[in-house]
C-alpha cells in the first residue's frame, strides 16, 4: 500500500509512528515544502531567543525517516490533489500516487488586506525560515511591531525582547491572549510584560503602513503612530487548505473530518491544524490548532489508514505558555458563553496567582491557571474523562488539590490500577 | 501557671553539618519537638517536649540526631535523687497521681541475672540441635492424674482441653485500646504463623481478628468488656484476669476520648464513655466465687477450652495459686512486678508486687508439695527479656512464658514509657490514626516471627548444651540453675544451689 | 510492566522517598552531598499528598498511552518501546510544561532550578526505585500489574 502524507510536522509523526507500530511494509512518502528534517514548530520562538539551537529543534532523531522506512520529498510543494486518480501533483509537475492520503498541511498565517504589504521588513512567524530571517534582521533596540497578541504574537514578543528589540504588541481585543485568558488573568500577564518594557496596545489595530521600500512607521486605528523597523503579522493562523481547493473534499474553516480523521472522500484523511475535527467540549467540529492535538489526530488517521479502527478522544483546546517566570496553563471553555456554567475563582493578585475553573453541571469544562500551574493535568484529566466532580467540588481550588481529594475508590482505581467496584 | 520548675529531661543534639533541613524529624515527632525556623533557615528543637522515643533519630536520613540525657544536674544527693525531686515538682504543679507506663523501672535486683545455666561436659554429652531432634512443643492445660492405655497402646484417658504451643512462648494480654489495631494485627498474625497464642487483653476482640480465633486467648476481666458468647466461642482459651503485675490491686481506666467508634464496638460500650475496670471482680470475693466463674466459662464453651486465671505476683502468691488450681483453672498466669502496662500509677508500678522469679519458684514448689502441680499449667510473665530468661523461668517451674514488652520492642517500642499519653510515635500504644499507620502489620508480624524463631534457636542451643532434648524435661529442673550473688534465703526460695555447689 | 504502587494505609508521610529520589538523581549519589554540594540539585520526581491521616506518594504511572509523550512539543518525552518507561530527555526539554498540562496524574514536576520537566524514571540508572528501597514502612511496592 502507498501512503502519502503532505506535511512534515506533528501530525505526520503521529501518523508514521502509529502506522509503523503495526505495519512495517507499506510505503510511506512524506511531502513538504519546508526543506528541514522534522522540527518542533513551537520552538521557533526559542530559536529566535537563542535558548535553543537549530540542531536541538529536531522533533525526532536524525534517523527518524530511515528507521521508519519513510521516503521524503522535502522542499517541494504539493499543488493539488486528484482524488479520482488518487494522485498528488507537485509543483515540479511530478505526480505521486497514493492508496491512502493524509493531508497534514497545518496552518498558514492570516494577513489582513491592507496597503503596503509589499514592504521588505514585513513578515509572519510560523516557520523556521521566518525565524531565521527575523533573527538576522533584528538588532538591539530595533523597533518591532507585532500585530496580534495571540499565542504566536506573544511568543514572538518574548523572542524579540530577548534579542534586545523594543517590542510593541498591537491587539484588537481588549486584552492579550484573548482566546485563552479572561480579563483578570490577562492583566497579570500584561503586568509582567510591561515590567520588561514590552508595550501593549489593546483595543486597536493597524490602519496604515507608511514607508518606501521599508516600513518606517505604522499608524494605528486609534491614531497612534509607531516608528517601526520590523513589522510582524501574527493575527492568526488559518487552516492551510490550499492543496485541496477545487476538489470534492469538504472544507468549512478547515478540512472536515469525522472521528476517524477521514474526510468525506474515501482514502483521504486530514489531521492537525488543517483539520476541523470533533471537539468533545463543544460537541461539534472545530479547528484546534495545537501541537498535542496534531500528534493525536495524526495517530488516529494513521491507524485508520491501515485499517485499524480508532477514534480521537479528548480533543479540546489547551495551552501551556509562559513568559519568563510567568506561567500560563489553560484548557477548554474559559469564558462561559451563558448562565448554564458555574465559575470558581481564586486569585491572589499580590502573588500574581490566579485559578479559575469553569464547570457545566457536574463536570469541569475549562480552567485558567496563572503561575500556580503545578499538577494542572489533574484538571485536564477530569475534563477529558468527564469525571463527576460533585464529591470534591469544593476542594477544586485548594492550593494542593490532588488525588487525595478524590473519593477513595476513584483514587485507587487510578493509582493502583484497580477496578472501581 | 507560674514558673515551671521542671527542666528538660532530654537534649536533642543536631549535627548541623549533617542536617539537610528535610524536615523528616519534624513530620515524625508527634510531640512537636522539631520545627523549621525560616529566619534562621535551620531546624530547631524544643528539648522540653522530647520523650526520647528516638523516632526522629532512626528516621533522619543523615543520622544528624542524637538524643542525650539532659546534662542538667541537681546538687548530688543520694537521698533526694533526680526523680524524687522532679516527681514532687510535677505533683506540686498538677495535684495529681503520677502516671507512668511500661514496667517498673526501679533498680531492684534482677534475679534472672543472678542465675546461671548448666551445661553438660563429658559424662552427659550435650546434644547438637542442628543434628538431632529437639522438642520445643508444649501443652498448656490440666493433665490427668494418670494415663490409661488400651491394648494398642493408644491413650484411653480422656484428655482435658489443651493449648498446643510450638514454642513455650505466648504474647501476653494487651488490650485493643491500650495498643493499636495494627499492633493487634501484628501479634495475631504472628501467633498464627508461629503456632502460638496471643491474648486480647480486657478490651474485647475486634471483629477483623476473629479469623485468628484458633490462636487467640480472650480475657474476661472485671469490666467484662467485649464479652459475649461469640467472643468465648471464637477463642482457643479463656483467661480470667484478676490482676496485673504493673498494678496489683488496681483497676484500669481507659479515658472516654480514646473510646472511638471501633473501640466502642469491640468493647461493647458507648463511644466516648470511660472504660472503667473495677479493682476487683464484683462477683469474686473468694476462691469459691472464682470457681463459679471458671465453671460458668467452661459451661459456656462446652468444656472444650482451657480456662486460665491471671494474677499479679504478690506476697501470698503460692497459696492463691493453690486455690486457683483447686478452683478448677486449667492454667495460671502469674505476672511479676516488672510487668508492663499501658498506664499505671507510678507509685504502684514501682512499689507493689514481687519479682516473678520468686513467684514461679514458690508456686511450683507449693503445688508440687500439694501433689497438684499436674492439675494446672503455670505461665510466667513480667519482663521476660530474652531466651535465657525463658530457660530460667522454665527451669524454675514454669510451663511457658508470656511476653509483652519484648514483643512490643520487636515491633518498634523504644521504651520511652509514654504509652499513657497516647502519642506513641511508633504506632503501638496509640489510637491516633496518624500514628497507628506507622506500624505496618506486614512488617510487624514478620519481626515478631523473627524474634520468636531466633529465641527458639537459642533455647534449643541451651537445651542441647544441658543434654536435654525436650523442653518438657527442663520444667522445674532447678538443678540446671545456680545462683550468683544471692543470699542463702533467696537461694532457698528459688530452690537452687549457689554457683560452685 | 513493573510500576511503583503506593499503599496509603501505611504511608506515614515522612517524605523520605522524596529525599532519596533527589539523591538518586543528583550527580552525587549520597544524601549529604546531594543536599549540601549539588548546585543543580534535581527536584523530587515524587509527590507526597497528605491530608492527615491519609498520605501517599504518587509518581509517573508510565501510562500505556502516555499523553505527555504525545503532547511534548520537543520530542523530549519518550516512552521506551522495550521497557515502557517514560523518560524526559533533559537535553531536549525546554520547560514549556505542556506535559504538565496533559498528565492527568499531575505526576510531572517542574524543576524550576534547572528549567526541565522532572519525572519518575523508575531510577533507570540504578534499576531499583530509590523511593521503594528507602521507604521505612513498605508503603511503596515495585511490582507488575497493580496491587
Ligand atoms: C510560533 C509558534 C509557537 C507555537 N507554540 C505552540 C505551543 O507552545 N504549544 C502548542 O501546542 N502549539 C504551538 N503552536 C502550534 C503548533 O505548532 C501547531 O499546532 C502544530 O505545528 C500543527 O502541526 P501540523 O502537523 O498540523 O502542521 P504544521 O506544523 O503547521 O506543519 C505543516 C507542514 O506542512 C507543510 N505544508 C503545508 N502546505 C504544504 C503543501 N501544499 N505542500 C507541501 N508541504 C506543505 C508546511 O510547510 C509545514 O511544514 C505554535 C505555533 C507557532 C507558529
Ligand atoms: S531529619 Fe535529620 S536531616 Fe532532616 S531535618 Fe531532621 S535532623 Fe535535619
Ligand atoms: S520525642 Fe521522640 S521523635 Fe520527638 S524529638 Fe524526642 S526522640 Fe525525637
Ligand atoms: S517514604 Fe514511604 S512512608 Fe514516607 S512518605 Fe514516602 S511513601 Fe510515605
Ligand atoms: S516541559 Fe519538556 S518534556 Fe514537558 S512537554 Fe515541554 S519540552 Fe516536553
Amino acid at each position: 500500500m502507498d501512503i502519502v502524507i503532505i506535511g512534515n510536522s506533528a501530525a505526520m509523526v503521529g501518523a508514521v509512528e502509529a502506522i509503523r507500530k503495526h505495519d512495517k511494509t507499506s510505503n510511506i512518502t512524506v511531502i513538504s515544502d519546508e526543506k528541514y528534517h522534522v522540527y518542533s514548530r513551537p520552538l521557533i520562538s526559542y530559536y529566535l531567543a537563542d535558548t535553543v539551537t537549530e540542531e536541538k529543534m529536531a522533533y525526532r532523531s536524525k534517523d527518524f525517516y530511515q528507521k521508519n522506512n519513510v521516503k521524503t520529498i522535502l522542499g517541494t510543494k504539493a499543488v493539488s490533489v486528484d482524488e479520482n486518480k488518487k494522485t498528488v501533483i507537485l509543483e515540479n509537475g511530478d505526480l505521486v500516487k497514493y492508496d491512502k492520503l493524509l493531508i497534514a498541511t497545518g496552518g498558514k498565517p492570516f494577513i489582513p488586506p491592507i496597503d503596503g504589504l509589499d514592504k521588505k521588513n514585513i513578515q509572519t512567524f510560523i516557520k523556521l525560515d521566518e525565524a531565521k530571517k527575523l533573527k538576522s534582521s533584528i538588532k538591539p533596540n530595533s523597533k518591532a511591531v507585532i500585530v496580534g497578541g495571540g499565542l504566536i504574537g506573544f511568543k514572538a514578543a518574548e523572542g524579540l525582547h530577548a534579542l534586545g528589540a523594543d517590542v510593541t504588541i498591537v491587539e484588537l481585543a481588549d486584552r492579550i491572549l484573548s482566546t485563552i485568558l479572561d480579563n483578570e488573568s490577562a492583566s497579570i500577564v500584561t503586568k509582567r510584560l510591561l515590567k520588561d518594557g514590552i508595550k501593549i496596545k489593546v483595543g486597536t489595530t493597524i490602519d496604515k503602513i507608511v514607508g518606501e521600500d521599508y516600513v518606517k512607521e505604522v499608524h494605528l486605528k486609534n491614531g497612534e503612530v509607531l516608528p517601526t523597523d520590523i513589522l510582524i503579522f501574527a493575527i492568526g493562523v488559518t487552516p492551510n487548505t490550499d492543496v485541496v481547493k477545487g476538489t470534492s473534499i469538504k472544507i468549512n474553516r478547515g478540512i472536515l473530518v469525522d472521528r476517524n480523521m477521514k474526510t468525506n472522500v474515501d482514502d483521504v484523511y486530514a489531521a492537525g491544524d488543517v483539520a476541523e475535527g470533533f471537539d468533545m467540549l463543544l460537541n461539534s467540529n472545530r479547528v484546534v490548532p495545537i501541537w498535542p492535538n496534531a500528534y493525536i489526530q495524526g495517530e488516529t488517521a494513521g491507524l485508520n489508514m491501515i485499517g485499524i479502527e480508532n477514534t480521537t478522544n479528548g480533543i479540546f483546546p489547551m495551552n501551556s505558555i509562559g513568559y519568563k517566570d510567568t506561567y500560563i496553563i489553560t484548557a477548554g471553555i474559559i469564558n462561559p458563553p451563558d448562565e448554564s456554567y458555574d465559575v470558581m475563582v481564586k486569585a491572589d493578585l499580590d502573588k500574581n496567582t490566579y485559578k479559575k475553573i469553569v464547570l457545566k453541571e457536574n463536570n469541569i469544562v475549562g480552567f485558567i491557571l496563572i503561575n500556580d500551574v503545578d499538577r494542572a493535568g489533574i484538571y485536564t484529566g477530569l475534563i477529558r474523562e468527564k469525571i463527576d466532580v460533585t464529591p470534591f467540588r469544593n476542594q477544586l481550588l485548594k492550593d494542593d488539590f490532588g488525588y487525595i481529594n478524590f473519593p477513595k475508590d476513584l483514587r485507587k482505581s487510578k493509582m493502583l490500577g484497580q477496578e472501581v467496584r | 501557671m507560674s514558673l515551671n520548675y521542671l527542666t528538660p529531661e532530654f537534649k536533642v543534639l543536631r549535627d548541623y553539618d549533617r542536617c539537610i533541613n528535610c524536615k523528616v524529624c519534624m513530620r515524625q515527632c508527634a510531640n512537636e519537638v522539631h520545627s523549621y525556623d525560616e529566619d534562621l533557615d535551620k531546624m530547631i528543637a524544643d528539648d522540653y517536649k522530647c520523650v526520647n522515643c528516638q523516632r526522629c533519630v532512626v528516621m533522619c536520613p543523615t543520622h544528624a540526631l542524637t538524643i542525650i540525657k539532659h546534662p542538667q544536674v541537681f546538687r548530688e544527693n543520694a537521698n533526694w535523687t533526680y526523680d524524687a525531686i522532679r516527681d514532687i515538682y510535677r505533683q506540686a504543679e498538677t495535684g495529681g497521681v503520677l502516671l507512668s507506663a511500661m514496667g517498673n523501672d526501679r533498680p531492684y535486683p534482677i534475679y534472672w541475672d543472678k542465675m546461671v545455666i548448666n551445661a553438660s561436659q563429658v559424662t552427659n554429652p550435650s546434644i547438637d540441635p542442628l543434628r538431632e531432634p529437639m522438642e520445643l512443643k508444649i501443652f498448656i492445660g490440666r493433665k490427668p492424674d494418670k494415663i490409661e492405655l488400651d491394648e494398642n497402646l493408644n491413650v484411653k484417658t480422656k484428655m482435658p482441653p489443651q493449648l498446643k504451643l510450638n514454642f513455650p512462648i505466648m504474647f501476653s494480654a494487651m488490650s485493643y485500646g491500650s495498643i493499636s489495631y495494627n499492633a493487634h494485627a501484628s501479634l495475631a498474625r504472628a501467633a498464627k504463623e508461629l503456632g502460638i497464642y496471643y491474648n486480647t487483653g480486657e478490651g474485647g476482640l475486634h471483629k477483623d481478628f476473629r479469623k485468628y480465633g484458633e490462636n487467640t486467648i480472650v480475657q474476661v476481666a472485671s469490666g467484662r468488656f467485649g464479652v459475649d458468647r461469640e467472643y468465648l466461642k471464637t477463642a482457643a482459651a479463656v483467661e480470667i484476669k484478676i490482676g496485673q503485675g504493673a498494678k496489683p490491686g488496681i483497676g484500669g481506666h481507659l479515658p472516654g476520648e480514646k473510646v472511638s467508634e471501633d473501640i466502642s464496638e469491640t468493647r461493647m460500650i458507648p463511644v466516648g464513655s470511660d472504660a472503667i475496670s473495677p479493682a476487683p471482680h464484683h462477683d469474686i470475693y473468694s476462691i469459691e466465687d472464682l470457681s463459679q466463674l471458671i465453671y460458668s466459662l467452661k459451661e459456656a464453651t462446652d468444656y472444650k477450652k482451657p480456662v486460665g486465671v491471671k494474677i499479679a505476683a504478690v506476697n501470698n502468691v503460692a497459696a492463691i495459686a493453690s486455690g486457683i488450681a483447686r478452683a478448677g483453672a486449667d492454667y495460671i498466669a502469674i505476672d511479676g512486678f516488672r510487668g508492663g502496662t499501658g498506664a499505671a500509677p507510678k507509685r504502684i508500678r514501682d512499689n507493689v508486687g514481687i519479682p516473678i522469679e520468686f513467684a514461679i519458684a514458690s508456686v511450683d514448689s507449693r503445688l508440687r508439695s500439694e501433689g497438684i502441680r499436674h492439675t494446672i499449667s503455670l505461665v510466667a510473665a513480667g519482663s521476660i527479656r530474652n531466651s535465657a530468661d525463658i530457660i530460667k523461668a522454665i527451669a524454675l517451674g514454669a510451663d511457658a512464658v508470656y511476653i509483652g514488652s519484648a514483643a512490643l520492642i520487636a515491633i518498634g517500642c523504644h521504651m520511652c514509657q509514654q504509652c499513657n499519653t497516647g502519642k506513641c510515635n511508633w504506632g503501638i500504644a496509640t489510637q491516633d490514626p496518624n500514628l497507628v499507620k506507622r506500624l505496618n502489620p506486614e512488617i510487624g508480624y514478620k519481626r515478631l516471627i523473627n524474634l520468636i524463631t531466633a529465641w527458639g534457636h537459642e533455647i534449643q542451643e541451651m537445651l542441647g548444651g544441658m543434654g536435654i532434648n525436650d523442653i518438657e524435661s527442663l520444667k522445674g529442673n532447678r538443678l540446671m540453675l545456680r545462683g550468683i550473688g544471692m543470699t542463702q534465703k533467696e537461694l532457698d526460695i528459688l530452690g537452687i544451689l549457689a554457683a560452685g555447689e | 510492566m513493573k510500576k511503583v504502587y503506593a499503599k496509603e494505609e501505611v504511608c506515614v508521610g515522612c517524605k523520605l522517598c522524596e529525599v532519596y529520589c533527589i539523591t538518586s538523581h543528583s550527580k552525587y549519589k549520597d544524601v549529604l552531598k546531594a543536599y549540601k554540594l549539588d548546585s543543580t540539585r534535581p527536584a523530587p520526581r515524587i509527590i507526597i499528598e497528605e491530608e492527615r491521616p491519609i498520605s501517599f506518594s504518587l509518581q509517573c504511572r508510565h501510562c500505556d498511552d502516555a499523553p505527555c509523550v504525545k503532547a511534548c512539543i520537543t520530542g523530549a518525552m519518550q516512552k521506551d518501546p522495550e521497557t515502557g518507561v517514560v523518560t524526559c530527555d533533559t537535553d531536549k526539554c525546554v520547560g514549556c510544561w505542556t506535559c504538565v498540562l496533559v498528565c492527568s496524574f499531575g505526576a510531572i514536576v517542574r524543576d524550576l532550578n534547572n528549567k526541565i520537566a522532572s519525572k519518575c524514571d523508575l531510577c533507570a540508572e540504578t534499576g531499583e526505585p530509590a523511593c521503594v528501597k528507602n521507604c521505612p514502612n513498605e508503603a511503596l511496592v515495585f511490582t507488575e500489574g497493580g496491587i
